[in-house]
């Protein structure tokens, strides 16, 4: 038996627990311990032991009687924008001051009802909205990756202070990538509304999947831009992934773009031959400055799914450029439309004022951080009278063409698109986003393509940069077929070699 | 397209959110800064495109007309930071 229960992959988690080689409570034990250790990381912003200790009673009971889920017994980390019954909910904003909500969404009922265990509540950019989980109002997590040249102990006073020079674990769920690449759980809820998934988890070293659009139900999970919006999880290996997004995935009639069509099972695809498989390779996704180590892994991915008997086809992608400014009309939009039920009546902080409009105001004022008042007021410009059609009508035209952009390549064959997930590593906590917002908005540049045409895209980790960081590829696959990412990716894993995950430091 | 400080406080107070006088240079000038980044637009043909309603091909489904399940008015206003019986409670509205 391992030595450290925090260590294993989900996948051998599962089997140790359904052969009773390991308890979940001795599982669930391991984890808690291990998350109170690491709160310097401030990956978790609620912590639930109790919960979690009752919830791996319950998991041996059933593994006892015969009765076991695919999840059975597994500790996970949700992340702040997922309902949870009882359990605080805030979207690691200050707006939902204490709010805790009546229902547990659709995905993390899944995830219950297939026997997983819930450790606590992942920190995140507030509202999803940032890409290096900096504008949490819990503050930042720190990646448990150290920048090169710190040894443990510059790491530890760091996390003490400010944790300026650490590294960004991504955004916005970046509490989620920090903890999985920290061992502080199996595997984690995240989102993905532009890239929210699949940067935090390259930064990390860690694999995230965001499913076509439509294939988990967003009920339950908070609003950013619900036409970008989709659930996924982020975990330590490709086929970790599959375990959990098939638990996570299935039709809801409560999401009415929740889309009827069965879940298969993911775990089958991994290791399946791509022999014979097209993969695109997008002339545009070859930026100006791209840096040498990031076009050297890409070259590298290309190599691995060719030597695996897959067939390499340049394609052209001629919208990609406009897909980053199209986002950035689109989803603060949706947000600034989202986000105003936000107002002090119904539920979270209010601030009093002079009268109701004031009331609102000042609630609005206090209760939501610079990055999503500056995104709630872009999103108001756009839709307001006289700017509608010249912004946000384009905006959709422009998604129209995007869209189109992969349909060609899927009906000329293209089975799957390699790209690199991000344009860099991880960079350090305070140093980007500070003078101009548009630069921490650059990360999203390779991803954030794939929400605007509701395709499924996966980050799996494909080496280590010049400074001994995690960089990672982007997989994108036709509508609803997760599958082929999943085999692929497996063959990018095998090939890269795991990653190994840092010793704790912390 | 660019801002001036009179649309901050407009757009400000439709989007219900108070701003302090020395917050609004530098808003404008981040507003402005993201309003340039998205500027390159204006230059992509989209004439005979339609605009997108849905990313993924499906019709709206209805459902039956019916009362659904819903917790009650107890527990809907348990979260609210202002209540009285099972009423949100705010600022005298009339006079």
């Amino acid at each position: 038996m391992m030595s450290d229960l925090t260590k294993f992959t989900l996948a051998e988690a599962r089997d140790a627990v359904a052969s009773k080689k390991v308890s979940s409570l001795e599982l669930t034990r391991a984890h808690i311990d291990a998350i109170e250790k690491a709160r310097g990381l401030n990956a978790y912003v609620v912590e639930t032991p109790d919960k979690a200790l009752d919830m791996a009673k319950a998991s041996d009971a059933r593994i006892a009687s015969g009765q076991a889920g695919p999840l059975e017994g597994l500790p996970l980390g949700i992340k702040d924008l997922y309902a949870t019954e009882g359990v605080h909910m805030q979207a690691c904003s200050h707006i939902l001051d204490g709010f805790k909500p009546p229902y547990e969404s659709t995905v993390t009922s899944q995830l219950w009802r297939d026997g997983a265990v819930m450790l606590g509540k992942l920190n995140m950019d507030e509202f999803a909205m940032g890409s290096s989980n900096e504008t949490s109002y819990y503050g930042p997590v720190a990646s448990p990756w150290l920048p090169a040249g710190w040894d443990a102990e510059k790491g530890r006073a760091a996390l003490k202070g400010d944790k300026k020079g650490l590294l960004v674990p991504g955004g916005s769920s970046g509490g989620s990538s920090s903890a999985v690449a920290a061992h502080l759980c199996l595997g984690a809820t995240a989102t993905d509304t532009g890239g929210s998934i699949r940067q935090p988890a390259a930064f990390t070293g860690t694999v995230g999947i965001k499913p076509t659009y439509g294939r988990c139900s967003r009920w339950g999970v908070a609003a950013f831009a619900s036409s970008l919006d989709q659930a996924g999880p982020i975990a330590r290996t490709v086929r970790d992934t599959a375990i959990m997004l098939r638990s996570m995935a299935g039709y809801d009639a409560k999401d009415s773009t929740s889309v009827n069509t069965p879940v298969p099972d993911y775990e089958k695809a991994v290791g399946a031959s791509i022999k014979g498989k097209k993969i695109g390779i997008p002339k545009e996704y070859r930026i100006e400055g791209m840096p040498a180590e990031i076009e050297a892994l890409w070259s590298q991915g290309i190599a691995w799914l060719r030597a695996a008997g897959a067939e390499i086809v340049d394609i052209s992608l001629p919208h990609t450029k406009t897909a980053l400014p199209a986002y950035y009309i689109v989803a603060p939009a949706e947000a600034s439309s989202n986000l105003a039920r936000y107002d002090g009546v119904r539920y979270g902080l209010r601030v009093p004022g002079k009268d109701i409009a004031s009331m609102y105001e000042n609630t609005r004022a206090e209760g939501f951080g610079r990055e999503v008042r500056r995104r709630i007021m872009i999103g108001t410009y756009v839709l307001s009278a006289g700017y509608y059609d010249a912004y946000y009508v384009r905006a959709q035209k422009i998604r129209t063409l995007i869209k189109r952009d992969f349909e060609l390549a899927y009906n000329d064959g293209i089975d799957a698109i390699l790209t690199p997930a991000t344009p860099s590593a991880a960079f350090g906590i305070g140093e980007k986003g500070s003078a101009d917002p548009v630069e921490m908005y650059l990360n999203d540049v390779f991803t954030v393509t794939v929400n605007m045409a509701g395709l499924p895209g996966l980050a799996v980790p494909g080496g280590l940069s010049a400074s001994g960081l995690p960089l990672g590829l982007q997989l994108i696959g036709r509508p609803f077929e997760e599958e082929t990412l999943f085999s692929v990716a497996e063959v990018i894993e095998q090939a890269a070699g795991r990653l190994s995950l840092p010793q704790a430091w912390w | 397209m660019s801002v001036d400080q009179a649309t901050v406080r407009r757009i400000a107070h439709l989007a219900r959110i108070a701003v302090r006088d020395e917050e609004v240079p530098h808003l404008q000038e981040e507003l402005n800064a993201i309003l340039s980044f998205v500027e390159e637009l204006s230059a992509v043909d989209v004439s005979g495109v339609e605009p997108m309603t849905s990313v993924i091909p499906m019709r709206l489904p209805l459902r039956k007309d019916e009362v659904g399940g819903h917790a009650g008015a107890d527990v809907i206003t348990r979260n609210a930071p202002g209540a009285e019986d099972h009423f949100f409670t705010v600022p005298k509205v009339v006079e």
